[in-house]
């Protein structure tokens, strides 16, 4: 154990315990990553900032043994190394919690952690060693957590306090954490922050790769961003802002507030009235709930996931019927009609889950262009497709919507998360006689860039007269695009506010209220 | 940006690229390989033996005939296979189909009406009739998956057991008579009327007849029904990500039992044509494994229509030629279905394939069907 440094945060000292020289690394037809550095001070913690596709990804994955660069060279602790699996990088102290966690969910959390490197007595599983360092770590860094829990049956904040008790366990010194808020709420990303100051007192190392900017600032040492596969720049926390830092990171002025005018309202286009829903488990996850939302306003509905949004979604698209109330459209009332019977009265939706709902990845983008129109005129007739207007439709929305893709018999799987987005959005959003868009979290995962390009294309619907109902967990997106809020706690609706009477805090307090037997396990 | 507006150039590129087959026909190649080796250690020599087995299978016009007649049931049944597959269906059941579809057949041919039938009346009766009960047959798993969510694997491989002993019994039983030709001393139904009979192109053993070329058609029409048809893009996306599908608006549930029911058709007019074409009469026990080989031949063919063809000629010539590869050489029929064996395996384990003839992976979704040999116990 290297000598404990107590301090605050920004308790690095000069040692440099991992070095980057020029890494280099190319897929076919991509340089991922073109002659990169990266150094990593004893007990800092370095953010990598850059949006998708910028390379942060690959160059972790080179640290961390699992693609060996083109060319270029790493160090650690002075040492050159060269890593030829994982194991080679676990070996040299080096950790990994991927954003997508590496777990076994029906197995123990003691399970999980021995995964790979289990001790055994004479054949037989022996996990006691393994509790006794779980618990060991937990009292040195106050990542207390059952061990005999099960996985799945865990928040996913707990189990990314698993996923780092993992890298903990084999003694990692440097921790290369991969985007590890992106599934977290906003109360889970404070107590993970503090986890993460924690470890850097005892004398770890980190390296933090987001591209949300907010959390940079607050908890880095040092800022490195990426772009293009290229090192762009480095800044200093105490000195940049959050705008300086997506100019460098998009390479152009970014527009931070979105632009728009005082919202118009119209008549009620969406009603639900005292709507329940029951979820697949037979919970009932939304339970008495009213809400209106009126032409040409964008009503969002704030609320840590799992709190009803995604079925209160579903069933205003017909994916689910509620077990009591009603939804209308107008005065249509569409609580028990079919998905496509309320798509075609006008509504489009956007869904949460892009891949497995919104496209087919082993379809072009064409096809996907009308995955949902595919049986209406032009695009058919007399059960025949009809290709030329497919065709052609698909054509207008790539260019109207700035779809990059080589072009549209191009497999949507093979286009960025960003380009199948707007896929999506451009089909639902180019729907004849829009009433009511349907969008849930729009932007998850997405670039500055495109972040930006959706959020004006929503803000355009509304001016147009489209009513839309915005569920997303990021707050400052519900804040930014919003007329009206709601927020959803436990299935209900815990609140309703006018944009322009609200605050940060208020809807952020709304939110959390009620979460603190979820903080601790 | 390639330009919109240009799908036969588009066409074009697709069908000269050879990316699709290469898997294929080098898991032919290494099954050969390694069907040598096999061929070695019985001590006969596998040069000799491929060299007979070749002849067998194309050294004459009527061998070739033979094959081609050999291969035509395969294509339909195959077809079902591939059919229900591209709505994510691992239809199992084109064994029971089939036999189903044969045994309708074999029933309406010795009807006395059928007897007074022109031909263009009688065959098209006899084929609408193997395909009806097929449909119907297929339409049963199709149905409990739609209503029960009970997955047709284990239904269809129950289904096959019902129609195999249910139809041996109505073929053998004497007490009472049901299909059982009085007048004979085995087990069988009697011949059906000549006027239902698919005429022959070539009299080799087994026939060439026009079941061939109509089974060639279906070939086209379950393309064109899969690409050029609202209810095949239906199909389509419902294999590839039944969620999507949902979202879409689409009739999952009623998608999957018209997909399993025109499957049963596709094996249930397989079965027939069969009847009409080749046997004229249906005995115990004389369709087994035509079924389950198609099932093999949609996974070489990758569950693609047109490919299904060639893939049914290649298997069905094999087991045409096999005869003649154990009259020359003395090596038991057995030793093609060892290689067909091969041939699945590494079509199915196709990592092996690309290791050892370096091929490159294809881009990621080139085949909605990519996943044909794994996982089908997870949807």
């Amino acid at each position: 154990m290297p000598p404990v440094t107590v301090s605050t945060t920004g308790a690095s000292d000069a040692r440099v315990v991992l070095e980057a020289r020029k890494i280099t690394k190319t897929f076919p037809g991509v340089i991922a990553n073109q002659d990169v550095d990266l150094t990593l001070h004893h007990g800092e913690i370095h953010c990598l900032l850059g949006e998708n596709g910028a390379g942060k990804s690959t160059l972790m994955n080179v640290l961390y043994g699992l693609y060996r660069p083109d060319s270029g060279e790493i160090l650690v602790r002075g040492e050159p190394v060269s890593f030829d699996s994982s194991s080679d990088a676990i070996a040299r102290g080096i950790g990994m919690v991927h954003q997508h966690f590496q777990l076994i969910p029906t197995f123990t959390v003691a399970e999980n952690v021995a995964l790979g490197h289990e001790t055994s007595h004479r054949g037989r599983l022996d996990l006691d060693v393994t509790r006794e360092r779980i618990a060991d770590i937990a009292v040195r860094y106050g990542l207390a957590v059952d061990p005999d829990a099960v996985v799945g049956e865990l928040s996913v904040g707990v189990q990314q306090r698993i996923e780092l008790i993992k890298a903990l366990e084999r003694d990692a010194e440097i921790l290369i954490l991969d985007e590890p808020t992106a599934v977290l709420t906003p109360g889970e990303v404070d107590d993970f922050f503090e986890v993460v100051r924690t470890l850097v007192d005892k004398g770890k190392s980190i390296v933090f790769i987001t591209h949300k900017l907010r959390e940079v600032l607050a908890v880095a040492d040092r800022i490195s961003v990426l772009r293009g596969g290229r090192t762009v720049g480095h800044a200093d926390p105490k000195t940049s802002t959050e705008q300086d830092l997506a100019n460098l990171m998009v390479g152009r002025d970014v527009v931070f507030a979105v632009d728009k005018a005082p919202s118009k309202p119209g008549v009620p286009e969406l009603t639900l009235r005292d709507v329940s829903i029951t979820d697949s488990r037979g919970v009932e996850t939304v339970r008495s709930l009213d809400l209106q939302v009126r032409r040409g306003e964008i009503y969002g509905i704030a609320g840590v996931e799992g709190n009803g949004q995604r079925e209160l979604v579903e069933a205003v698209t017909g994916m689910r019927t509620p077990s009591a109330g009603t939804i209308s459209l107008g005065d249509e009332d569409i609580t028990h009609r079919t998905p496509r019977h309320i798509a075609d009265l006008g509504v489009g939706h956007v869904p949460e889950d892009r891949n497995r709902h919104g496209v087919v990845g082993s379809f072009s983008v064409a096809e996907n262009s009308v995955l949902n129109q595919y049986h209406q005129r032009p695009f058919s007739s007399r059960l025949l497709r009809r290709d030329q207007p497919i065709r052609a439709w698909a054509t207008t929305l790539v260019s109207q919507f700035d779809i990059r893709t080589p072009g549209i018999d191009v497999l949507v799987s093979t286009l960025s998360g960003g380009n199948q987005q707007k896929v999506i959005v451009a089909r639902e959003m180019s729907r004849p006689e829009l009433r009511l868009l349907v969008v849930a979290q729009p932007t998850r995962g997405l670039d500055v860039g495109s972040i930006e390009f959706i959020h004006s294309r929503i803000v355009e619907m509304r001016d147009a007269g489209v009513a839309v109902l915005l569920v997303s967990a990021e707050l400052d997106e519900i804040l930014s695009l919003s007329d009206r809020i709601g927020v959803m706690y436990r299935g209900e609706l815990a609140g309703e506010f006018d944009r322009a009477d609200t605050s940060r805090e208020e809807v952020g307090l709304l939110m959390a209220s009620g979460k603190q037997e979820e903080a601790r396990t | 940006m390639t330009a919109p507006r240009r799908p036969v150039a588009a066409e074009l590129r697709k069908s000269l690229d050879l990316q699709p087959v290469l898997v294929p026909f080098f898991a032919i190649v290494l099954a050969l390989v390694v069907g040598a080796v096999a061929i070695l250690l019985i001590g006969k020599n596998p040069l000799e033996a491929y060299w007979a087995l070749a002849r067998g299978m194309f050294g004459s016009t009527d061998r070739i005939a033979a094959s081609l007649g050999r291969s035509t049931p395969f294509i339909g049944a195959a077809l079902a296979v591939a059919f229900a597959f591209r709505a994510g269906l691992f239809n199992i059941g084109a064994e029971g189909q089939l036999l189903v579809g044969a045994t309708a057949a074999a029933w309406v041919g010795t009807w006395s009406s059928t007897r007074g039938m022109p031909g263009v009346v009688a065959i098209p009766v006899l084929l609408v009739a193997g395909a009806a009960a097929g449909l119907v047959y297929g339409g049963i798993p199709g149905a409990l998956k739609a209503r029960t969510g009970a997955h047709e694997v284990i239904t269809t491989i129950m289904l096959n057991s019902i129609a195999l002993l249910y139809v041996r019994w109505m073929v053998s039983s004497q007490d009472p008579i049901i299909l059982r030709d009085t007048g004979s001393t085995v087990p069988r139904t009697a011949t059906i009327e000549s006027s239902a009979r698919l005429p022959d192109l070539v009299s080799s053993e087994p026939p060439l007849h026009l079941g061939f070329f109509i089974m060639v058609a279906l070939a086209a029409l379950a393309w064109f029904v899969l690409q050029r048809t609202t209810f095949g893009f239906e199909i389509r996306t419902i294999g590839a990500n039944a969620d999507a599908a949902r979202y879409a608006g689409m009739n999952v549930g009623r998608t999957m039992l018209l997909a399993m029911a025109i499957s049963g058709a596709f094996a249930g007019l397989a079965g027939a044509g069969e009847i009409s074409g080749t046997s004229g009469f249906l005995s115990p026990g004389v369709f087994i494994g035509i079924g389950f080989d198609s099932i093999a031949i949609a996974l070489l063919a990758r569950a693609n229509p047109y490919a299904i063809i060639p893939a049914s000629i290649l298997w069905g010539s094999m087991l045409s030629g096999a005869g003649l590869m154990q009259q020359d050489v003395g090596l038991s029929i057995d030793a093609v279905r060892i290689i067909q064996a091969l041939v699945l395996l590494f079509v199915a384990a196709d990592v092996i394939v690309r290791t050892v003839f370096r091929l490159r992976r294809e881009a990621a979704g080139a085949f909605e069907t990519s996943t044909l040999a794994s996982g089908w116990g997870s949807s």
